[in-house]
């Protein structure tokens, strides 16, 4: 059992503020199902430019749950400024605390916030950055994000790192490179040398394959196959290889074989990535 | 407010006639069975006593019953003990849903050079015989170590098949039947396995004591250096007390297994099928036709299990999840993934495992609560209708 504070139990037993607001002027979403925490986050501004109502949904702990309730607790009836100056210590000190290994759910909470505002300014739904890369491919998170949390939060260690981003805590192929990444952050405090921006990887992670993956198959080839009384679940993807099994009336069909190819496959590869081939379980 | 401990895969609660069996032992009867003086030297009378219980329980000689501290280091004594004897050319095979106990010390031999194979299971849990067979060619010196039944899902392997395989091979087997004693039956003289390991605490004696058995002729080293406790198995002076409360819990076993199973499975089942009635978006994780009686795997898609089973706990409710976060990792259970499990589901996986104390009642307060415990967190979650994922593009 996690040593939660009462504010954090009070948030999570009671969660202010959950749910959505008709015509937001800023939604935000981070995390998904496969990541084991999401969030999304949404406000309307008043007149006068202060958050007016603010909304949220989270799949996720206890403390995510929490942390997100207090986000928005704490943004209520700031400006679009004010709001933005708002950081995942912030959060996490408004709830007394979160453990060390919570302290992502914070950052979820700062990052819904953060990409809220820039769909307010913006209108789009993620904010873009070409010139960052993913370091953590089981978690899809980017060099930016890492140097964000390892300087605002003062970190020194990997494990650090994994328990406010998670980058690290999958296959942990990415240690070294995010102890490089901590390396070159402390020797920049000291000397503040110039930063050699990385390449640009135009390549998707596998968690942004999988994200992309998950909301094709739910808006393009869910809602037709159940037009027959058939449904798909989606199992696993494994590089370019993605495994399903038919539900319903789809399973035991005799052109589910043709579904699959011609409709599941071909939609998939128009909308993620043409090197995608679709198989069902047991194949 | 009432406990209701539906986790008993973790640890039971001491029988109370295990309990008062162990009191003396405190303070009237705390001689040292080794020593040379009768106040001491009447205790090894209990220690025995109970070693022929337990050699009863499982159908084995007294000589082959090994007392150590918990299950884990039956397991860990089994594994390096053979590894060691067998050299680094054997081969060291396992399955990949196995308890830390098992993996943790394979993963070392293959650190230190051994060749090892962790065997694949499928969608419900079941393990490839075909692969176990594959993994055996060849012949040569070969550890297999798969355990009896999974305390995540309850999935019961077919241990008899295993063991017929392993030893065609020439292999020496052990399995890890932490979760099946007092569950189902063992009988090692119709069951060729060389070692076996069981937990005390896992079925209503207390934490710290477990049995290693090692049938007679099976080559092991010890790794517990000392006196000549144990036949020189295992030094350490015995943990007398807690020796005598497992005989006493092996007996109770004994005597309820047939009528306990039946009645742990009904509860089970009632359990079991009425979450699927009232909370849509709810499945049963493995084999639900080769399970130990008392446990249950479930998973509510949509929501996270840490947040279910927090909620459980304000009700007074207690189970695990194999979610990441409950873990303190970030990674959910390593048995749930192996399954391939979707992962709409991996992280709101429930397990309920019962044990005899639990009553129809109980059953029916949990029927009663989980449903508005689903839904609570379904209208918390972005997913919960399982609609339109707001995914980001």
């Amino acid at each position: 059992m996690w040593n939660y504070s009462e504010k954090v139990m009070d948030h999570f037993r009671n969660p202010r503020n959950v749910g959505k607001i008709e015509s937001p002027d800023g939604v935000g979403t981070v995390g998904s199902l496969a990541c084991g925490d999401a969030l999304t986050l949404m406000f309307k501004l008043d007149a006068d430019g202060h958050i007016a109502d603010v909304k949220f949904q989270t799949f996720g702990c206890a403390s995510a749950i929490a942390s997100s309730s207090a986000l928005t607790e704490m943004v209520k009836g700031k400006t679009i400024a004010e709001a933005e100056k708002i950081t995942n210590k912030d959060i996490a000190n408004f709830l007394g605390g979160l453990p060390d290994q919570k302290m992502h759910c914070s950052v979820m909470g700062r990052e819904a916030l953060e990409v809220a505002i820039h769909n307010y300014r913006t209108g789009e739904t993620v904010v873009k950055n070409l010139e960052d890369h993913i370091i953590c491919t089981c978690f899809g998170v980017s060099e930016n994000e890492i140097r964000r949390v390892v300087t605002e939060n003062n970190l020194t260690t990997v494990d650090e790192v994994t328990n406010f981003c998670k980058a690290g805590g999958g296959c942990g192929m990415c240690r070294d490179d995010i102890q490089k990444l901590i390396d070159a952050i402390v020797s920049d405090r000291n000397a503040q040398p110039p930063v050699v921006a990385a390449p640009p990887q135009k390549k998707l992670s596998n968690l942004q394959k999988m994200k992309l993956v998950e909301e094709i198959v739910n808006r393009e080839i869910r809602p037709q196959l159940k037009k027959d009384g058939g449904d798909i679940e989606l199992l696993d993807i494994e590089g370019d290889r993605v495994v399903i099994a038919f539900r319903g009336m789809c399973a035991g069909c005799h052109s589910a074989a043709f579904t699959r190819q011609e409709f599941i496959q071909a939609k998939l590869r128009e909308f993620v990535d043409p090197a995608l081939t679709v198989v069902e379980q047991g194949e | 407010m009432n406990t209701i401990y539906f986790d008993n895969n973790a640890t039971t609660c001491v029988a109370p006639e295990v309990r008062d069996a162990m009191i003396p032992f405190f303070n009237e009867l705390y001689g040292n069975p080794s020593s040379m003086h009768a106040f001491g030297g009447q205790v090894a009378r209990y220690v025995k006593e109970a070693r022929e219980k337990i050699a009863a329980f499982i159908n084995a000689d007294p000589s082959e019953i090994v007392f150590t501290s918990c299950g884990t280091e039956s397991d860990n004594m089994a594994i390096h003990g053979s590894a060691e004897v067998l050299g680094p050319q054997a081969k060291v095979i396992t399955s990949r849903v196995e308890h830390p106990a098992v993996l943790g010390p394979c993963r070392r031999l293959k650190d230190m050079g051994f060749r090892v194979t962790e065997l694949a299971v499928d969608s419900v849990g079941q393990i490839d015989l075909d692969a176990l067979r594959g993994a055996l060619k060849g012949g040569g010196p070969a550890i297999v170590s798969i355990m009896w039944a999974n305390n995540e899902t309850g999935v019961i392997f077919p241990m008899e098949k295993i063991a017929a395989i392993a030893k065609e091979a020439g292999a020496i087997l052990h399995t890890d039947a932490v979760q099946v004693a007092g569950k189902i039956p063992i009988d090692v003289k119709k069951l060729p396995v060389d070692m076996l390991s069981i937990s005390g605490h896992k079925l209503h004696a207390p934490k710290g004591v477990g049995i290693f058995y090692l049938r007679r002729g099976t080559r092991l080293k010890t790794f517990m250096l000392g006196g000549h406790q144990e036949n020189g198995r295992r030094g350490g002076t015995e943990n007398v007390p807690y020796i005598v409360g497992l005989g006493k819990a092996v007996e109770l076993a004994t005597a309820n297994m047939a009528t306990e199973g039946r009645e742990l499975a009904r509860l089970r089942d009632k359990l079991e099928n009425g979450l699927l009635a009232t909370c849509p978006d709810a499945r049963v994780n493995g084999d639900r036709a080769h399970r130990l009686p008392n446990t249950s795997n479930m998973s509510f898609e949509y929501i996270e299990g840490e947040a279910i089973l927090y909620h459980m706990s304000d009700l007074g409710i207690c189970a695990s999840t194999g979610s990441a976060c409950a873990a303190g990792s970030l990674e959910p259970s390593h048995v749930i993934r192996a399954m391939g499990v979707p992962f709409t589901a991996v992280h709101g996986s429930v397990r309920f495992s019962l044990s005899r104390y639990n009553t129809e009642a109980e059953v029916n307060y949990v029927l009663e609560h989980m449903p508005k415990i689903v839904r609570k967190l379904r209208d918390l979650s972005p997913f919960g209708k399982g609609d339109t994922l707001p995914v980001e593009l």
